[in-house]
Formats: C-alpha cells, sequence, structure tokens
C-alpha cells in the first residue's frame, strides 16, 4: 500500500538519508528501530512531507509520486490519506480535546460541525478520552494528551498512521496506556509506521521490523524471525542494551 | 483673605474647565486613539504575519517599514504629512491626517509585538495543522493568531495606554484634544500650574480605565492554559 523506494535526504552537507526503500502493505505494523540520530524521525517527516526529501518515488495506495519533485496540490492528497502522531503530542492548545480531534475536519475538509462531532466523539471514545472531551490539553496528563492525539489522527480516517516515538515523551507510569491503545488499533488492522524505543512493542505488536543506521536500512524482517537471530551484529548490540535498560 | 480668595477661585477655575477638557478628550483624544489602535492593530497582524511566514518580497517591504517608522521621532512623521504632503497636493484634515500617522506609527511597534508572540507559538502545533490537512492561512487563522494575541494581550495593552497620552501630540497638527484646549484655557486664565494639573489627572483617569479594562481582559483570556502553553516536554531525547 506504502512502497519508497531510494529515498535520499540532506540537510546541507549532512547526508542524513542515504537510499532507503520501504514497503508497507495493508494492516502491516512496521516498528523502526535504531540508535539516536539514525535518521528515524526525519524518514518518518519526509513520509508525510513535514520535510522535503530530495529524491526517490513515493507510491501511496496504486499512485506514484516522485519526491523531491511533488506539488503542493500531491502533497493535501497525501496527506488526506495520512497521519502523524507527534512524540510529544502537539495537540492545538487554544481548543478541547473534541476540538482537537474536530478541527481538521470542519476546517481543512469543510465537513458540518455536527457531523465532525459525531467522529470525534467516536474518535475519543476509541481511545478512552470520551469523559474528557471538554478539556483543554494543559489539564491532561501526558498520556492522555497523546491518546487525544491519536483520536486527531483516526478522525480523518487514514489508510496509514505515522507514529514517532509516541511514549518517549512520557514518564514510564503513563506509556501503558498509549501502548494499549496502540495495540487495540493493530488488532483491527489499522496500517501503522512506529518509530519506538519500546522493544516489547516491536517484539509483540508489530509484525515487521525495520532497523536504521547512519541513515541506511541495517536489516529488517518478520518481528520473530527479527528478535531471535539478528544477523547484524550493531543489531544484537542495539537489542542487547536496549533490553539491558528494559530489566 | 487672600488664602482663601485664591483656594476659590481655583476651585472655580478647576470645576469650570474641567468637562471643558474632558469634552475634547471624549470627543477627540478617545476616538483618535480608539480608530488608530484599531487600524494598528490590522497592520500589525498583517505585517507579523507577512514576516512570520517569509512571504518573499512583502518580507523585505514590512522590514523596511517598521525600521523607517521605528526610527523617526513621530512629531517629525505629523509635521510630514499635515504639513509637508499639501506640498504633493495631499491636503488632509487634522483629525485624518493625525489618524493615519498613529496607526502607521503604532502598527510598526505593535508588529514586532505580534511577531515575537506569534514566534512563541509551539512550532509542533503548526506541523500538526498541517497534518490534517489544513492550510497555512487556516493554521494561522485558528490555531496561531488565538494563542499569539493571548500572549500579546499585555504588551498590546500597554501600547494602547501609552498612545492615548501620545495623541495629545496631535496638539501640534491643530487638532484641539485635551491638551490643545488646555492650552487655551491656560492662555485666557494664567493658572498653568493648576490646568496642567488638572488635564495630566483627566489622562490618569482614563490610563486607570484602560488598566482596569485591561485586567478583566487577562482573566476573561485565562480559559484555557494557566501554565505556559508548552506542551510535554518539547524535543528529542
Ligand atoms: N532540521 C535539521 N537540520 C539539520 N540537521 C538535522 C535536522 N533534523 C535532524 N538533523 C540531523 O539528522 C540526523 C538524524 O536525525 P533524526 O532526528 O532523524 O534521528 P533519530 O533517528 O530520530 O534520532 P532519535 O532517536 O534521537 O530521535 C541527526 O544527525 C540530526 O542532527
Ligand atoms: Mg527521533
Amino acid at each position: 500500500m506504502l512502497r519508497v523506494r531510494g529515498l535520499r535526504k540532506s540537510f546541507g552537507s549532512l547526508e542524513v538519508l542515504k537510499n532507503i526503500d520501504l514497503d508497507v502493505n495493508k494492516g502491516d505494523v512496521v516498528a523502526i528501530l535504531g540508535p539516536s540520530g539514525s535518521g528515524k524521525t526525519t524518514f518518518l517527516r519526509c513520509l508525510n512531507f513535514l520535510e522535503t526529501a530530495d529524491a526517490g518515488s513515493y507510491t501511496l495506495d496504486g499512485k506514484t509520486y516522485t519526491l523531491g519533485r511533488t506539488s503542493r496540490k500531491e502533497i493535501a492528497e497525501i496527506r488526506r490519506k495520512t497521519a502523524f502522531v507527534f512524540q510529544n503530542f502537539n495537540l492545538f492548545s487554544n481548543m478541547t480535546a473534541l476540538q482537537n480531534v474536530t478541527e481538521g475536519l470542519i476546517t481543512a475538509r469543510k465537513m458540518k460541525r455536527y457531523q465532525a462531532e459525531e467522529i470525534g466523539r467516536m474518535a475519543l471514545d476509541k481511545v478512552g478520552m470520551s469523559e474528557r472531551a471538554g478539556y483543554y490539553p494543559h489539564q491532561l496528563s501526558g498520556g492522555q494528551q497523546q491518546r487525544v492525539a491519536i483520536a486527531r489522527a483516526l478522525a480523518t480516517n487514514p489508510e496509514i498512521i505515522f507514529f514517532d516515538e509516541p511514549t518517549s515523551a512520557l514518564d514510564p507510569e503513563l506509556t501503558g496506556e498509549v501502548l494499549n491503545v496502540m495495540r487495540q488499533l493493530a488488532g483491527e488492522g489499522m496500517t501503522m509506521l512506529v518509530v519506538t524505543h519500546e522493544i516489547a512493542f516491536a517484539r509483540h505488536v508489530s509484525n515487521r521490523v525495520i532497523f536504521m543506521d547512519e541513515g541506511v536500512v541495517l536489516e529488517s524482517g518478520e518481528s520473530r524471525g527479527f528478535f531471535e537471530a539478528p544477523g547484524e551484529k550493531r543489531v544484537r548490540e542495539f537489542l542487547r542494551a536496549l533490553e539491558k535498560r528494559d530489566v | 483673605m487672600l488664602d482663601n480668595y485664591l483656594s476659590e477661585r481655583w476651585i472655580n477655575i478647576f470645576i469650570d474647565s474641567f468637562w471643558k477638557i474632558l469634552l475634547p478628550g471624549l470627543k477627540l483624544t478617545v476616538p483618535l486613539t480608539a480608530v488608530s489602535f484599531s487600524f494598528a492593530l490590522v497592520i500589525a497582524v498583517v505585517t507579523a504575519l507577512i514576516q512570520f511566514g517569509n512571504v518573499r518580497v512583502l518580507k523585505q517591504l514590512a522590514r523596511f517599514y517598521v525600521w523607517v517608522i521605528r526610527g523617526t521621532p513621530i512629531l517629525v512623521q505629523l509635521f510630514v504629512v499635515f504639513y509637508g504632503l499639501p506640498s504633493l497636493g495631499i491636503v488632509l484634515e487634522p483629525f485624518p491626517a493625525a489618524v493615519i500617522v498613529f496607526s502607521i506609527n503604532e502598527g510598526a511597534y505593535a508588529s514586532e509585538t505580534v511577531r515575537a508572540a506569534l514566534e512563541s507559538v509551539p512550532k509542533g502545533q503548526i506541523e500538526a495543522g498541517y497534518c490534517v490537512g489544513m492550510s497555512w492561512m487556516q493554521i494561522m487563522w485558528r490555531i496561531v493568531l488565538p494563542q499569539a494575541m493571548r500572549i500579546a494581550f499585555p504588551p498590546l495593552s500597554n501600547s494602547l495606554i501609552g498612545l492615548l497620552k501620545e495623541t495629545s501630540l496631535a496638539a501640534n497638527i491643530t487638532v484641539a484634544e485635551m491638551f490643545m484646549s488646555t492650552q487655551r484655557i491656560v492662555a485666557r486664565t494664567y493658572e498653568p500650574l493648576l490646568l496642567y494639573l488638572e488635564v495630566g489627572l483627566i489622562y490618569l483617569m482614563f490610563c486607570t480605565i484602560l488598566t482596569a479594562l485591561q485586567h478583566m481582559g487577562e482573566k476573561r483570556l485565562q480559559t484555557y492554559g494557566g501554565r505556559k502553553m508548552r506542551q510535554g516536554d518539547a524535543g528529542h531525547r
């Protein structure tokens, strides 16, 4: 459903992404692992055009785009089919939880308010936040804010959701509620691409894993095999270090 | 006896002139302030947005405007527009001339306040707006400006109070506002101390009302975010 070939991205003279390929099928949950600074965030941002890739081809839903030469209209088209969940939530602080979820529907998609609110309430219900629909972001805990952000992503009915370390800004005791919501979405067949340091999530929820290092995909494969017997030495070391931390 | 006579005369002049100063205040100073400030706000928001959004060419123009206006005295600006422009065949009535100068002048200063406030809204919210399909204009209008104006409210209130007092400079281009009316009464009664203190008191009254309005406004704006409007502990780990 999403297919990327030869994606490249440099910041000035710093080449951050060197020729990345990616295939995501419908219903896939793909975890992206890798050390800090390997380009995971930049990759995800390129896929949603928050960052402009220099080159590569991008196929979404059967339609192919040339990266580095995508028009505004094409970007808008792609964004209608995708959603993004940020590390630090990025809820609109001047709006309640419900308004956060309905804003895109009403302003960008010109949906009627009552219709948008119906969808918004369903989305909030799905992440267990319907009771807090009228709360402003600053009145919510980090975990609750992230769940609202996920509801905001769901409301636009995307084909795929990109998550950039959705639990990294949370206190340890709050990561569970967010991961549970994501596990539930995975169970319902939502297609997700998740940058994460949560090994347990990658191991048990995702069906495929991609390991990035210094701007290249070092290894990728089915989650099961990947964790059992990673081929690359770098990957083994990385996993061992993470597991030590988790104990 | 003399003492008694003096204080009685002072009280009479004070009471007599109070209304004569207050009336031009209500008829000229207040409207001049209110109209100029409204235009200034529009100019400020547009100028700030142009710079914030990095609009080519227009951005250079905006910087140039702010540079020129902030770098020249408002008295000079008043004289250029009222006494200078007629040489080019542009003759303006005193009041409109004053409105034009105060709007443009205040707009330049306020644009910097608004621009700083726009910059202080977390960038991530703009990105989130793009991700749900909103356009730049929609994001500005619905998300960034509402938060920015809340941040800019106290400094802008400050500017409004400053402007109210600054309008006394319009006396120089024959706008018969409070200060000029006072000067006229002084010329008749020869009581400069009493009358200039009196007009100062009336300015103080107006500013007190504005300050009270500011406090009320700030209270009402506290509906969202008592604490600073940053979220999470932004940035990468
Ligand atoms: N806007 C930018 N300008 C210049 N360099 C950047 C920019 N954004 C990222 N980089 C650089 O690109 C590289 C990859 O960064 P990126 O944030 O994608 O890594 P990451 O894998 O997400 O790391 P982390 O696990 O710490 O989040 C880093 O060297 C970073 O310094
Ligand atoms: Mg990152």
